[in-house]
């Protein structure tokens, strides 16, 4: 039992306890607000073996503190201010920094109010548990809790409250160490505040208070030469005027925040995401409101600093001066080769390298179409940065030293993987040991006098292409949470770990509560080979009044996975499981995953049932919902499955089943094809792995799909519709749902332009049946690999699905484009997928198996996961993507070595060209599911309007070679090293109908 | 994000340093108001409701007299500035006719009115400032106000509040500011800690039986803090008259209940 108290506020604590302010609403209106607060004597320093404080067992702070830093032998703990944690938070999450950490309350908030992803990579440290930290709630203690003082700024008296926390700190250890003999001299351990403000240093020094420099600090630590490396590009408000001035500006300024926010009010400038373009290093586009096509930017300063991602205030052009996109292939390493790393410090070659970028520009210009022209403009502002840590290497020409040994500061080229980011400029003592390594490294700054962003190494990844570092850097690119489940988490599991089991049937037990006792039917699973995470298992069955009893039964997660508690919300944070070629990173952990939730062939399980009752022609007589115990009785592979259904000898009930299940699939799929549904089509390749252990891909095939794939599927999406409706109905608010809204027609211009130009074929885009019937006559006899190549290009001019809260949006935006339905949910994956869990806990409460956690009652939390599960379902998929590609270029690699053995000479692949550029072709080869870029060094005649390249006579000393979008041809892929970079790219070359390595 | 304020921090304080069964800061203050036969000023932390009672005295219209008892006669008045919008809210606002009417289904059962017939007792409310809590705090003015009256209760009726925050479903929060009443389901209850019974159940949100049930605990527990306290600042009042005018009626009655804690 709780005891209740009550607080008492002594009444001549009024003025440090109520706080009265003033707070603008949402609409503009003013209201007064008044809070209080009550101060307390017991919260606690987090100090082991604190005799005054009152501790939780463990995650406390060593008694001592560390020991390691010079400075301090009796010991010392670190108290960084608010900037410390913005500012250097790839050093405060380094595992090489060991020192305990006390966060102040203050801090804590400061950084909340700051920054939303850096509070989350803070309290993610917090509560890491190879960190030694503790949240001192200072402004909670009566000791250390400050008031704003009249003249005082927020951030002045925070900084205050931060240094009376340290020296209350100080305070403290001095007057609970003294120990039983009573003497009050021993020595104790300190408490340092960290901060790179000067004149807080100072302040603090007059009180006695014990304040270094991040870097004073980090000097005096063991390690500090990794550790330097980790520190940001000094801010440009610490950064000494003299050295700043010197330069000129490359970078026209920023117009200042007020300005830019009142221009975007009035419509006079426009707010968007700067997307960079991946052919052409200087050009890049933003997407705003109020214009069909997105704002072109041509040109370094035009783009003036944006980096992919980040928020962007532009200014269009009057039209005149607006551009057509280039159409040309610029490869930023190409083009700026030469390019010095200590940048402007001699004005003559910048001036080179500018003019290079401007001769380019011109040459470009007169190619550009003028019919193509679309807004063009330049970027005034920035309203937020999207930086994050990028893979890169270091480019080897940039070092000034190259001696392995030498550990002098040099400053390098850092080219990040991706191809939509610039380069960016580092300092680092470690330059020679990290070339041809896989490196992390952020962005810290960019200003108007450097041509390249400046930020810092966080770490090192591996050799390139070493398994290991190609992986890692993987899901570092794409942002995918990829730590070991922590011990807070592994705590929520069963305590029976895998001999957990299915209470035998009482009613008295818990797990049998409300459930039906399905183990007599037969039910199966049909997965891909070697799936060990079952999600779903069906059956079917013929009743009586001639109709079907069919039935989809999903993993029972949400029966393990509770509300709220520390493995919930890591599989919130997680939102999907991530599937590379050899590797799958779990949302949760394996031991649910593969196990306790998966259902297993000839084990009992806990599932969440539907079942329907189905006419024969698949129809829909009445549904239910139903929590069961399930006991598989096979796991099928989709071959095996199909096997079964065929062979005519095989008359078991189980197949029959099968079989049952089958005819009703292909009667339901007919019914979604005539509503309109898209048969869509994305490059699906396997890669086939030697052996599990060695992960060696020994080739590519394209997947297969048999009639067994799409059994599984049509019932999933039956399912799906089905849960969507039902918690739609009982929860109109908060639902869970999916939905893929149409494609504006704007989209589809160009690929229906190519169509009709190149092809004569139209594509009917005025609604999903539309398409789909104009998609199944982009016929080629003699190709049949055309059809799937114009499905794919479809794709990509779709928006993707995505997942909201039904009460969000309005009602008229629920619908499915691709799948033709007005209702969708995903409620068949909830063991790989975040939004299925949460849709069972709603289907659970909709049939009042269960009461729905007060969360899933509030719209805005709702809309917050979902954000992130979007998010995370986007990155896994490009992820995913990678990691193929990747595959394939080992492969090709391989191939070329063994055609090389065999003295074939070279890897030939047919492939589609799907894009002209004035100096080269895009071609993308099915069978590999990848796509390349063809360059010509030598001048070939471009003809945007007709989509054409022709190759004149003098080049090839025949006659002139034409080739367009969707000609077939044949391309010689090689895969070669960058020399600087080491960064390997796969590279094509046309075959046919004319050799390109001579153009 | 609707609000950066975190209702429940991983240590374990609320937005304003309690923890989740720590009632804030209270005050009971039982002086007389002009005129009035007995009046009450409560707070809770910065919620502060002052309520006059006049009766039992004889009924004025012909309406509203009952034969068989006394009617109970409620009003409530929203100071403007009490609120941090200062919406002025007439009698005729529904949120002041919700509270009316629940102060009045919970004192109902509770005033011995067969003891009155023919009169009328009238309740006035005055909101003065509002930090949450003010049904709460309405309630338990309006039991010491007629206590002060000298109208006979069966019992004291105490009223608090709880809400349930999302991420601590086991461990319901006590008297909750507006910041919290604005983010969390809550529910207010007002019992008779003498015999346990609840005079009152009001839900402003949809709450799930089982975290219901965790609530009436604690809540009852809170009753009976809160009941101790109101009977010390009766018999501080009581005490005070005492020694002004030589005599006390109830005086014994309280002293035996709050005796034991002293
Ligand atoms: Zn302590």
């Amino acid at each position: 039992m709780v005891s209740v108290t009550i607080r008492k506020r002594p009444l001549e604590d009024a003025v440090i306890t109520q706080r009265k302010f003033f707070k603008k609403t949402a609409r503009g209106k003013v209201i007064k607000v008044i809070r209080e607060r009550y101060l307390r004597d017991d919260v606690a320093c987090g100090i082991e073996g604190c005799r005054e404080c009152a501790l939780p067992s463990g995650s406390t702070l060593p008694m001592n503190g560390s020991l390691d830093h010079a400075s301090f032998p009796n010991g010392h703990f670190i108290l960084p201010d608010t900037n410390v944690f913005l500012g250097q938070m790839d050093l405060m999450e380094s595992p090489l920094l060991k020192s305990p950490i006390i966060l102040l309350q203050t801090v804590l908030e400061e950084v909340r109010h700051r920054s939303l992803p850096f509070y989350n990579r803070l309290k993610a440290l917090v509560k890491s548990d190879d960190k030694r930290s503790w949240v001192f709630y200072n402004e909670f203690r009566s000791e250390t809790a400050v008031v704003r003082e009249e003249n005082e700024t927020p951030n002045d008296r925070n900084d205050r409250g931060i240094r009376r926390g340290t020296g209350w700190y100080n305070l403290h250890l001095a007057a609970t160490r003294p120990f039983a003999d009573g003497s009050s001299n021993t020595p104790h351990p300190n408490v340092v505040m960290l901060t790179d403000d000067v004149a807080n240093r100072q302040k603090a020094q007059k009180d006695n208070i014990h304040s270094l420099s991040v870097r004073q600090y980090v000097e005096g630590l063991p390690n500090s030469a990794q550790l330097l490396d980790l520190l940001s590009a000094e801010g440009s408000e610490n950064i000494e005027p003299t050295l700043a001035s010197g330069r000129a500006a490359l970078y026209p300024d920023y117009l200042p925040t007020a300005t830019l926010a009142a221009g975007v009010k009035a419509g006079q400038l426009h707010q968007g995401h700067f997307n960079a373009n991946q052919y052409n290093y200087l050009e890049g586009s933003v997407q705003v409101e109020g214009f069909d096509k997105p704002i072109l930017l041509v040109g370094r300063e035009n783009m003036n600093r944006s980096v992919n991602g980040d928020i962007v205030v532009v200014e269009v052009f009057s039209k005149d001066q607006w551009k057509a996109p280039a159409e040309e292939v610029i490869d930023q390493e190409v083009a700026t080769r030469n390019d010095d790393v200590e940048d402007s410090d001699e004005e003559g070659e910048a001036r080179e390298v500018s003019t290079h970028e401007q001769n380019i520009l011109q040459q470009e210009e007169t190619a550009r179409i003028q019919s193509e022209r679309q807004p063009t403009g330049r970027v005034v502002g920035i309203i937020k940065r999207n930086w994050r840590a990028y893979v890169c290497h270091i480019d080897s020409t940039s070092l000034t030293s190259s001696n392995a040994t030498s550990l002098a500061q040099q400053t390098v080229f850092a080219t990040p993987v991706s191809r939509l980011l610039p380069r960016i400029r580092i300092r680092t003592r470690q330059a020679p040991t990290l070339i041809g390594q896989k490196i992390l490294v952020t962005i810290d700054k960019w200003d108007n006098t450097s041509r390249y962003p400046e930020g810092h190494f966080v770490r090192a990844l591996g050799k390139v292409e070493s398994k290991e570092a190609e992986q890692e850097s993987l899901l570092l690119e794409f942002d995918v949470p990829y730590r070991p489940f922590g011990k807070a988490i592994l705590d929520c599991l069963p305590t029976e770990g895998d001999k957990w089991i299915v209470p035998p049937k009482s009613d008295i037990s818990p797990e049998w509560r409300d459930r039906e006792d399905l183990r007599d039917l037969l039910i199966c699973s049909i997965d891909p080979p070697g799936c060990q995470d079952i999600d779903d298992a069906l059956h079917a069955r013929p009743l009586a009044n001639g109709n079907i009893e069919a039935g989809v039964h999903i993993a029972d997660v949400s029966h393990f996975v509770h509300s709220n508690n520390p493995m919930d919300d890591e599989a919130a944070a997680r939102g999907t499981t991530v599937y590379l070629v050899d590797k799958r990173i779990d949302m949760l952990p394996s031991l649910l995953g593969t196990n306790l939730c998966s259902l297993r062939p000839h084990v009992e399980r806990l599932a969440f049932s539907v079942i329907w009752e189905l006419t024969p022609a698949a129809e829909i007589v009445n549904v239910r919902f139903t929590k069961s115990v399930i006991a598989s009785k096979s796991a099928f592979t989709y071959e095996e499955a199909q096997i079964r259904n065929d062979d005519v000898h095989q008359q078991d009930e189980l197949t029959q089943s099968i079989r049952l299940l089958n005819t009703l699939a292909k009667q339901l799929r007919d019914a979604r094809m005539r509503a309109g549904a898209l048969n869509l089509a994305s490059p699906e390749v396997k890669i086939q792995l030697d052996s599990p252990e060695s992960s060696d891909p020994i080739d590519v095939e394209q997947k297969e799909m048999r009639e067994t794939n799409s059994l599984v599927e049509e019932f999933m999406l039956l399912a799906n519709i089905s849960v969507a409706k039902k918690i739609e109905e009982t929860y109109p608010q908060t639902s869970v749902l999916r939905r893929h809204l149409p494609p504006p027609k704007t989209n589809f211009e160009k690929l229906q332009d190519i169509l009709r130009k190149r092809r004569g074929m139209t594509l009917d885009v005025s609604s999903s049946g539309a398409l789909a019937a104009s998609l199944d006559k982009c016929n080629d006899p003699n190709e049949p690999a055309f059809n799937t190549l114009v499905r794919i290009m479809a794709t990509r001019c779709m928006l993707s699905a995505e997942y909201f809260c039904s009460g969000s949006v309005s009602r008229e935006t629920f619908a499915h484009y691709g799948l033709a339905s007005p209702i969708y949910t995903h409620f068949t994956s909830p063991i790989r997928r975040y939004a299925d869990v949460l849709v069972h806990r709603q289907l659970s409460a909709a049939i009042s198996h269960m009461p729905l956690h007060p969360s899933l009652h509030s719209k805005t939390h709702v809309e917050r996961v979902l954000i992130v599960v979007n998010r995370r379902h986007r990155m896994a998929q490009m992820a995913g993507r990678a990691s193929v590609e990747f595959y394939v270029g080992l492969a090709l690699k391989a191939r070329a070595e063994k055609a090389q053995k065999a003295g074939v000479g070279q890897v030939t692949e047919d492939a589609f060209v799907i894009r002209t550029f004035r100096n080269g072709l895009g071609v993308f080869v099915s069978k590999l599911g990848i796509e390349g870029l063809v360059m010509f060094k030598r001048d070939v005649q471009f003809d945007a309007e007709e989509y054409t390249v022709t190759v004149p006579a003098s080049a090839t000393n025949a006659k002139d070679v034409k080739i367009s979008v969707f000609d077939q041809v044949t391309v010689n892929i090689e895969v070669e090293k960058d020399k600087n970079t080491q960064r390997g790219k796969v590279k094509m070359t046309l075959i046919h109908p004319i050799d390109s390595r001579a153009l | 994000m609707s609000s950066r304020i975190e209702i429940l921090n991983d240590g374990g304080f609320r937005s304003d340093g309690r923890l989740p069964s720590e009632l804030r800061s209270l005050a009971f203050d039982l002086s007389p108001q002009a005129g009035a036969d007995g009046s009450a000023m409560v707070s809770h932390g910065l919620t502060q409701v002052l309520v006059s009672v006049f009766g039992p005295r004889e009924a004025k219209s012909r309406a509203q007299t009952m034969h068989n008892r006394a009617a109970l006669n409620v009003e409530v008045s929203v100071a403007p500035f009490s609120t941090s919008d200062r919406r002025r809210r007439g009698r005729g606002d529904k949120r002041v006719q919700e509270i009316v009417a629940m102060i009045k289904s919970t004192f109902e059962p509770v005033v011995q009115t067969a003891l009155y017939p023919r009169s009328q007792i009238d309740i006035f409310v005055h909101v003065l400032q509002q930090d949450g809590g003010v049904l709460q705090a309405s309630i338990n003015a309006t039991t010491l106000a007629l206590t002060a009256a000298g109208v006979p209760l069966l019992d004291l009726v105490c009223a608090i509040t709880a809400g349930v925050h999302s991420t601590s479903p086991d461990s319901p929060l006590l008297d909750l500011t507006t910041l919290e009443e604005n983010d969390c389901p809550s529910v207010t209850v007002a019992v008779m800690p003498r015999s346990g019974k609840l005079t009152l159940v009001s839900l402003e949100t949809r709450v799930h039986v089982d975290v219901f049930k965790g609530i009436l605990e604690v809540v009852g527990e809170a009753g009976k803090v809160l009941s101790l306290e109101m009977k010390r600042a009766v018999l501080a009042r009581t005490k005070m008259l005492k020694d002004a005018m030589g005599a006390g009626l109830r005086t014994a009655e309280f002293a035996e209940d709050a005796g034991g804690d002293e």
